[in-house]
């Protein structure tokens, strides 16, 4: 029998709004353990929560990017449950009236996976165990969080892994979250159950809880969906259960604690007031966001001519698009940019995180500068790659390390002398020219432009050598 | 007339130097001193910070400075209201060594004006109750008969300002907490407009119900402190502050053709000596030029069942974060964590708290919430309705406050339902999120206090302490003083 897999992921994502949501602390990752509290987000009697408008901002931005809508009001709930890492005792969050519904993210099969919501919470806290003892650190209580819910519409490890990194890439290029998984800034529960091939049935699910990798988020889910496969194969059923997953030993095991047992008698927070997201600021939040990584490549495809592999990698990380359109501009051939920065300045962004940062020397204005060199004939591509190479160590602009006679290319007569040096200082070329070994010609041709300092032109320099040759 | 103190004329003898600040504070501290053991109002008190504010205060004197309104008067704040390195515990054994941080907006501003600060008051634990007695300190007195309750919650602050050792205080009411004790004590209790008064630093019972106000001897006092704490504060989400001019300024306007409301329903069921004296305090009202008006007001029998359900489900969850891990009581022996936390609970709460947050529990639970807390919810929309209408037929409905007047000490919590349904007056005004002032209207033939309540639509505190001062202006004899305390 064949099995498919029905998942929807659950995906909390921290907002980088400067301050939290309910009070004027910081919001910066780490600092010492309750530094960056106060009487509000460590829940003291008789502190009420202030709702920070920005973070309304964010999540309604992060629907429109995610193609949901934005009800025109909204409120807050509690979600109440007994923790030391959460010191009011309830969650402050959204139970049946969020800030966004129903949009989705197209995946590139053509798939899309639809979400069911994006509502706004506040982060808890967290327990540090020392020595023996649990202690808590209040700084992350009171962080800003939006949890975008998607409905079981993902079939395949392939497609869990695209949907995370797209939602990932959408979040980061509207600048709502840096989504650190490895800091906890973004974090992923999966529902996952099987059903056979062609059933429209869905199976008991479980739930693996809290997976900060995208690889962790691909063997959870390949060994949960072999152990249901296996459970059914024998004859077994599925518990519906809350797992967790280890990444040390690459498998799932069930998490008996707050999670589980409880009922969290969900109500309306007084405290606060209804939201209101008027349609106009909805407009004007839809007008502050960037063109989406998605159209982009779109664009890059269709009117620059590029590759829809060159217009991915081009569009992966907003800074990098960025630099991109404003290198490309005015200059003759798009593609000139996206090559220079493919080829010569990612060799020197090792990792994901060195491009997502795309610390680099040369800003695009230098890059522009020596594109329109090539350009305007004033010099020859191999001068303008042993260049750039030059700006990218130095961080100077091209024209500190070409000459003036370097440019302007090179004059009739020079070249011609050139050509019949050649000729003449390379008679064993010459020879194998002539006896039919055509690739001589190119060694030929090298020493012209190797003595032009590249400026020579080889389309003309060939031709000028064959004629020589011929001549003689 | 009583021969006690109200703020404006401390207020001017102060100002006219024919007493310091210093003296004043001395007087009142030296009274508390010779009453609060019989009275037990105070559970805390701060004579040294009371005499530095007094020092201040003269020094402003001295220097010819004008003293703002509450300047210089020595007050009380309920043991609800946070202050910032002064114990405060909600007269509870899980709040017991607890010192807030930070101030209560009210507080803030009070302290501001430089307001003597004499103590935190009594009060039942957590504001839950109605009689003072569940606080972990012992009950508040009458000063009117110690052998009776103050009331509750806010019984310390009736206490003391009706025995005359403070002159005013601030409670707070989720369901008649501050107009119930100023009944059953012979003073004046006054609860805002839900959003009229931060609820910042109130440490909460029902969110969605409590507000803070002030206990006062006058209906103009009321009108003064009220006028003075009544500002929007953006720490509170659902602060709206004083909507119109100081009350203060209106309440010598005339009440002719003025529309009093009185509803059926409001009226049975009470004791004859309460009615009665309702009913006389009507007729001066026709005497003054009112005009009284008769109608029901039937969705006031669901009133308690309403109130009673969101009160406690909003409390379970208010009061979750009594748990002994950050500040507080902690239980001495425990296995772990959950250990720990219930230990501390079942040890730290008092019975009355205890069978408030299950309830509360309980109605909010999966399986009953639609038949318990959605059901009060949608009744909630259903009173406030009622009330909107009823204001279409007058400006201010007069009420009894209580259908009794103090109970005897011990009384009160032998029945807790019974307790509850004497709460049968006071609760709607919370539902509603309406302003309503409690003032004394006699004395039944034990010689204990009748209050009288007048009810107003929102942010209509000018009106109903215009009509509370018409009133106190006939019937001067209804304010009789306690024989306690300070005399001036």
């Amino acid at each position: 029998m064949k099995y498919e897999m029905v998942a929807g992921f659950e995906t909390h994502v921290e907002l980088s709004t400067k301050t939290k949501i309910f009070c004027g602390c910081t919001t910066q990752f780490g600092g010492d353990p309750n530094t960056h509290c106060c009487p509000i987000c460590i829940g003291l009697p008789g502190t009420l929560p202030k709702l920070n408008r920005q973070v309304v901002r964010y999540a309604v931005m992060a629907g429109l990017a995610t193609n949901c809508t934005i009800p025109e009001i909204a409120k807050m709930d509690r979600k109440n449950y007994c923790y030391p890492d959460l010191p009011k005792a309830y969650q402050i969050s959204q139970f049946d009236m969020p800030l966004c519904v129903g949009g989705y993210i197209p995946l590139s099969n053509g798939r899309k996976i639809r979400l069911t919501r994006i509502h706004i919470e506040e982060d808890a806290g967290k327990l540090i165990h020392r020595h023996g003892d649990t202690l808590v650190d209040y700084n992350r209580g009171g962080v800003p969080l939006i949890e975008i819910v998607s409905e079981p519409d993902i079939r395949s490890i392939e497609e869990a892994r695209e949907y995370v990194e797209k939602l990932q890439l959408i979040m980061r290029y509207i600048g709502v979250s840096d989504c650190k998984m490895q800091e906890g800034s973004m974090r992923c529960d999966v529902n996952i159950s099987v059903r056979e091939v062609g059933s429209d049935k869905l199976g008991t699910r479980t739930e693996i809880k809290n997976m900060n990798s995208i690889n962790f988020i691909a063997k959870a889910m390949e060994y949960e969906f072999e152990r249901q496969v296996d459970i059914l194969e024998n004859g077994g059923k599925v518990i519906q259960e809350t797992l967790r997953y280890d990444d040390v030993t690459n498998t799932t095991s069930s998490m008996r604690g707050k999670e589980d047992a409880n009922d969290y008698r969900y109500f309306r927070d007084p405290d606060l007031v209804t939201i209101s997201v008027s349609r106009e600021e909805v407009e004007e939040l839809r007008n502050l966001l960037p063109e989406l990584p998605v159209q982009k490549a779109e664009r890059y495809v269709s009117e620059l001519g590029l590759s829809e592999t060159d217009a991915a990698l081009l569009t992966k990380y907003r800074k990098i698009a960025e630099f991109y359109e404003e290198a490309s501009k005015g200059t003759k051939n798009p593609k000139t940019a996206a090559n220079f920065i493919i080829g010569q300045i990612f060799r020197r962004l090792d990792t994901e995180s060195d491009k997502e940062a795309f610390d680099i020397k040369v800003s695009a204005e230098d890059l522009r500068e020596l594109i329109k060199l090539i350009d305007d004939g004033k010099i020859k591509m191999n001068l303008a790659k042993s260049t750039l190479e030059k700006m990218l160590d130095t961080g100077k602009k091209a024209t500190e390390f070409i000459s003036e006679s370097d440019m302007g290319g090179l004059d009739e007569a020079t070249m011609i002398s050139l050509c019949e040096q050649a000729v003449e200082s390379n008679p064993n070329a010459v020879n194998d020219y002539k006896n039919g070994k055509e690739k001589a010609i190119k060694s030929l041709v090298g020493f012209v432009m190797k003595n032009s300092r590249g400026k020579a032109d080889a389309v003309a320099a060939e031709a000028k050598i064959k004629e020589l040759i011929a001549k003689a | 007339m009583s021969s006690r103190g109200n703020i404006k004329k401390l207020a001017d003898m102060l100002e006219s130097k024919k007493i310091s600040c210093t003296e004043l504070t001395q007087s009142y501290i030296d009274e508390i001193e010779k009453s609060n053991g019989e009275l037990n109002a105070y559970v805390k008190k701060t004579p040294e910070i009371a005499l530095d504010t007094a020092k201040k205060v003269d020094e402003k004197i001295s220097k010819g400075e004008k003293l703002s309104s509450l300047e210089g008067i020595p007050m009380t704040l309920k043991d609800n209201i946070s202050t910032d390195g002064i114990e405060t515990t909600c007269c509870s054994k899980i709040l017991k060594g607890y010192v807030p941080i930070y101030d209560a907006t009210v507080w803030d501003i009070l302290k501001k004006q430089n307001a003597v600060l004499l103590g935190k008051t009594n009060m039942d634990e957590f504001a839950m109750g109605s009689s003072c007695e569940t606080s972990c300190f012992g009950g508040a007195k009458n000063p009117h008969n110690i052998n009776h309750v103050a009331g509750g919650s806010s019984g310390g602050a009736a206490s003391a300002v009706g025995g005359n050792i403070a002159v005013y205080g601030l409670g707070s009411d989720t369901g008649g907490s501050i107009r119930q004790p100023a009944s059953f004590c012979g003073v004046v209790g006054l609860k805002p407009t839900y959003g009229a008064v931060s609820r910042y630093g109130l440490i909460a019972y029902a969110s969605s119900l409590d507000q803070i106000g002030p206990i006062t001897t006058s209906v103009e006092d009321a009108a003064i402190v009220f006028d003075a704490i009544s500002a929007y504060d953006k720490m509170d989400s659902t602060s709206r502050g004083r909507q119109g001019a100081a009350t203060v300024d209106t309440l010598n306007n005339s009440i002719k053709g003025m529309k009093i409301g009185i509803a059926k329903e409001y009226i049975e069921g009470v004791r004859d000596d309460v009615r009665e004296a309702v009913m006389n305090a009507a007729k001066v009202y026709e005497s003054l030029g009112a005009e009284i008006v008769y109608f029901d007001l039937p969705v006031l029998k669901y009133a308690l069942p309403v109130y009673y359900i969101l009160a406690c489900a909003e409390a379970s969850s208010n009061l979750g974060r009594y748990d002994g891990i950050r500040y507080g009581f902690k239980a001495e022996h425990y296995d772990d964590v959950n250990d720990m936390v219930k230990k501390t609970r079942s040890e730290g709460f008092g019975d009355e708290v205890k069978r408030r947050i299950l309830l509360g529990t309980y109605v909010l639970s999966s399986g009953y919430y639609d038949a318990y807390y959605k059901k009060a919810q949608n009744l909630r929309g259903t009173i406030v309705n009622a009330f909107k209408e009823a204001f279409t037929k007058c400006n201010v409905i007069l009420a009894p406050t209580v259908p009794m007047t103090a109970f005897e000490n011990g009384n009160a919590i032998s029945d807790p339902v019974e307790t509850y349904l004497t709460d049968i007056c006071t609760v709607p005004v919370n539902i509603c999120g309406l302003p309503a002032v409690s003032v004394p209207c006699g004395f039944n033939a034990k010689g204990m206090p009748i209050g009288m309540q007048l009810i107003g639509d929102s942010f209509s505190e000018a009106t109903i302490l215009n009509v509370a001062h018409q009133y106190e202006t006939a019937v001067p004899e209804a304010f009789r003083a306690s024989d306690f305390g300070v005399k001036l």
